[in-house]
């Protein structure tokens, strides 16, 4: 740069150019920052409501006789007291079902898609196909599991369940586990076949242990959405007054439960579905800021 | 200019060693792209071959012929013939895997894999079948790689938490570990600050009292400090506009620098192009 370049530039700082911001301009930014505010407050405030309404409902039954809402049964109608420890005990069980079921097909069809097709036809199509399957309707999942286990078992079940659960799991833990395979530079693709390292050596050694904490995180968030499903278990897992006594019996599940108690027509049923759906929310809350540590351990 | 379909006719600087990898007329491509025609070079054992040249002249696309890493590349096709101790390595009964145990490969930027450095020299290790003492085989390589005093302390510890030259060490460490006969440096300190590139280059020194050296570096001043051979390569414009990149001139490292029969090698050599 040269001398006479810097005097100008510092002609141009001291010598008065437009420094100040115009009213009006003030103005407009305090409106758009106003508005802005605004529109945090309204998408907030469903979730909001939602906390307050679950709060100021459900807290004081799930305190009545603390703790029978988590180990006594559903009560009969116009009965006082009495719990959901059976709807408790059927969502972990449903719930555990689907995970068993999609987390090994989820992952080693990442595996497939990231590792091996490398974007071949069949990957793409695959990775199309997982897209279509995150927007199917819950309801849908529910009628799948119908079709193919309750109507061949021949009665509901918390395997049914667990089966609808597993459909809508499924493309939550493929996209994750890609992710995650993705995230890893494929440098140390290369280094292992360097090593002279044969792709199952190095998929199972290396890049698998790797991708752990993602597929960590697909599993816990697909765990909160299933955890919360109604639709898939109306019709698969149905309901049961009772402690499920094996996985092929009608088992109940928190969700199913909420529903059936919110439009009874007795007020202790009522106030059960409040607790019970509190223990959703704080479970899902609970199993989200869960799997965002997990995220947060990630290697890449 | 020679014309690069042919062989060079004057005699091979390589004709009196004990050669470990030949290359016969290997031509090189990426679907309907030529990347290398025509590459006549030796590789004699227990030496340092480096290979400079402008960008995109072909000598990593070379390089990565050697362990069939090429392979990895749909659209990539080799002609020619590579021979590694007079087989022929790309013959199709020849396990690609079993290649690159023979031949060890270091990349530009360190790759160690995500886990302790222990774990990192001895998972190559396990893979190619070592059955022996694993804790005195990583201490051998560490110290082959004169990474051992910086890493004694902490061979938990995870290779990403060392520097990038560290790595890089770790990386050779890793590759000696697994005993291959040649190792692959594709510039190997391209990445990497001047201190940590004179550490390497020392190493080197000292490897190939064991193992065959080929690498491909852009730094002349690295070529001439650590290579017995060098080949030149350039890159010429084809018919239809495309380029190819071809061997120039290959000849003792000296002769390279100091007295290069091409006119091309000359000017790329005294900085006057590429």
């Amino acid at each position: 740069m040269t001398l006479n370049q810097s005097d100008k530039i510092q002609d141009i700082t001291s010598g008065g150019f437009d420094s100040e911001v115009t009213a009006a301009r003030k103005n407009f930014g305090k409106l758009m920052t106003g508005l802005v505010v605004a529109c945090v407050g309204i998408a907030i405030l469903p979730l909001g409501s939602i906390l307050f309404m679950l709060l100021k409902n459900g807290l004081s039954r799930l305190f009545l006789n603390f703790p029978s809402v988590f180990t006594e049964l559903p009560p009969p109608p116009l009965v006082e007291g009495g719990g959901f420890s059976n709807a408790i005990m059927g969502t972990i069980i449903t719930c555990t079902i689907g995970a068993l079921l999609s987390v090994p097909f989820g992952v080693l069809t990442a595996i497939y898609t990231v590792e091996f097709g490398r974007g071949n036809k069949l990957s793409q199509f695959v990775r199309f196909c997982t897209n279509v399957l995150s927007g199917v309707p819950s309801i849908i999942a529910g009628l799948f599991a119908y079709g193919i286990v309750v109507l061949t078992m021949g009665n509901f079940s918390a395997i049914a369940g667990g089966v609808a659960l597993s459909v809508l799991m499924m493309p939550i833990i493929i996209r994750t586990a890609e992710e995650g395979l993705k995230s890893i530079p494929s440098e140390v693709r290369q280094g292992l076949v360097g090593i002279g390292a044969t792709n199952f050596q190095g998929v199972t050694s290396v890049i698998l242990p790797a991708t752990l904490p993602f597929i960590a995180t697909g599993v816990t968030l697909a765990l909160a959405r299933a955890a919360g499903e109604t639709a898939p278990l109306l019709f698969t897992a149905l309901f049961s007054q009772f402690q499920a006594r094996s996985l092929s019996e009608p088992i109940a599940t928190l969700s199913v439960l909420i529903y059936n108690f919110a439009i009874a027509p007795y007020a202790n049923q009522n106030s059960l579905a409040w607790a019970a759906a509190l223990i959703i929310v704080v479970l899902i809350m609970f199993v989200s800021i869960l799997a965002r540590t997990l995220t947060a351990r990630k290697i890449y | 200019m020679t014309n690069p379909s042919t062989r060079p006719a004057a005699p091979q600087a390589t004709q009196s060693e004990d050669i470990v990898l030949r290359t016969e007329n290997v031509s090189v491509y990426y679907g309907a792209f030529e990347a290398v025609r025509n590459v006549y070079l030796d590789i004699p054992k227990n030496k340092v071959v480096a290979f400079i040249g402008p960008s995109g002249c072909g000598k990593s696309t070379l390089l990565r012929c050697y362990n069939r890493l090429n392979d990895l590349i749909p659209s990539a096709r080799v002609t020619g013939k590579i021979a590694y101790q007079n087989n022929d390595l790309y013959d199709p009964k020849v396990d690609p895997v079993e290649v690159r145990r023979r031949i060890g490969m270091v990349f530009q930027r360190p790759n160690p894999f995500p886990k302790s450095i222990y774990e990192n020299i001895a998972f190559g290790a396990r893979v190619n079948g070592y059955k022996g003492d694993m804790d005195e085989l990583v201490e051998r390589s560490l110290r082959s790689a004169a990474l051992w005093d910086e890493t004694k302390d902490k061979l938990k510890q995870s290779g990403l938490a060392l520097s990038g030259g560290q790595q890089q060490r770790l990386c050779i460490a890793r590759t000696i570990a697994i005993e291959p006969e040649v190792i692959l440096m594709d510039e190997p300190c391209s990445a990497l600050d001047p201190i940590s590139t004179l550490r390497v280059e020392d190493l080197m020194h000292e490897l190939k009292q064991r193992f065959t050296i080929i690498i491909v570096t852009h730094n002349m001043q690295q070529a001439s400090r650590v290579a017995d051979y060098t080949g030149f390569f350039n890159a010429e414009a084809a018919e239809g506009g495309s380029r190819f990149g071809y061997l120039v001139e290959y000849e003792k490292t000296e002769s390279v620098f100091n007295a290069p029969r091409e006119k091309s090698t000359q000017d790329y050599v005294s900085g006057r192009f590429g």
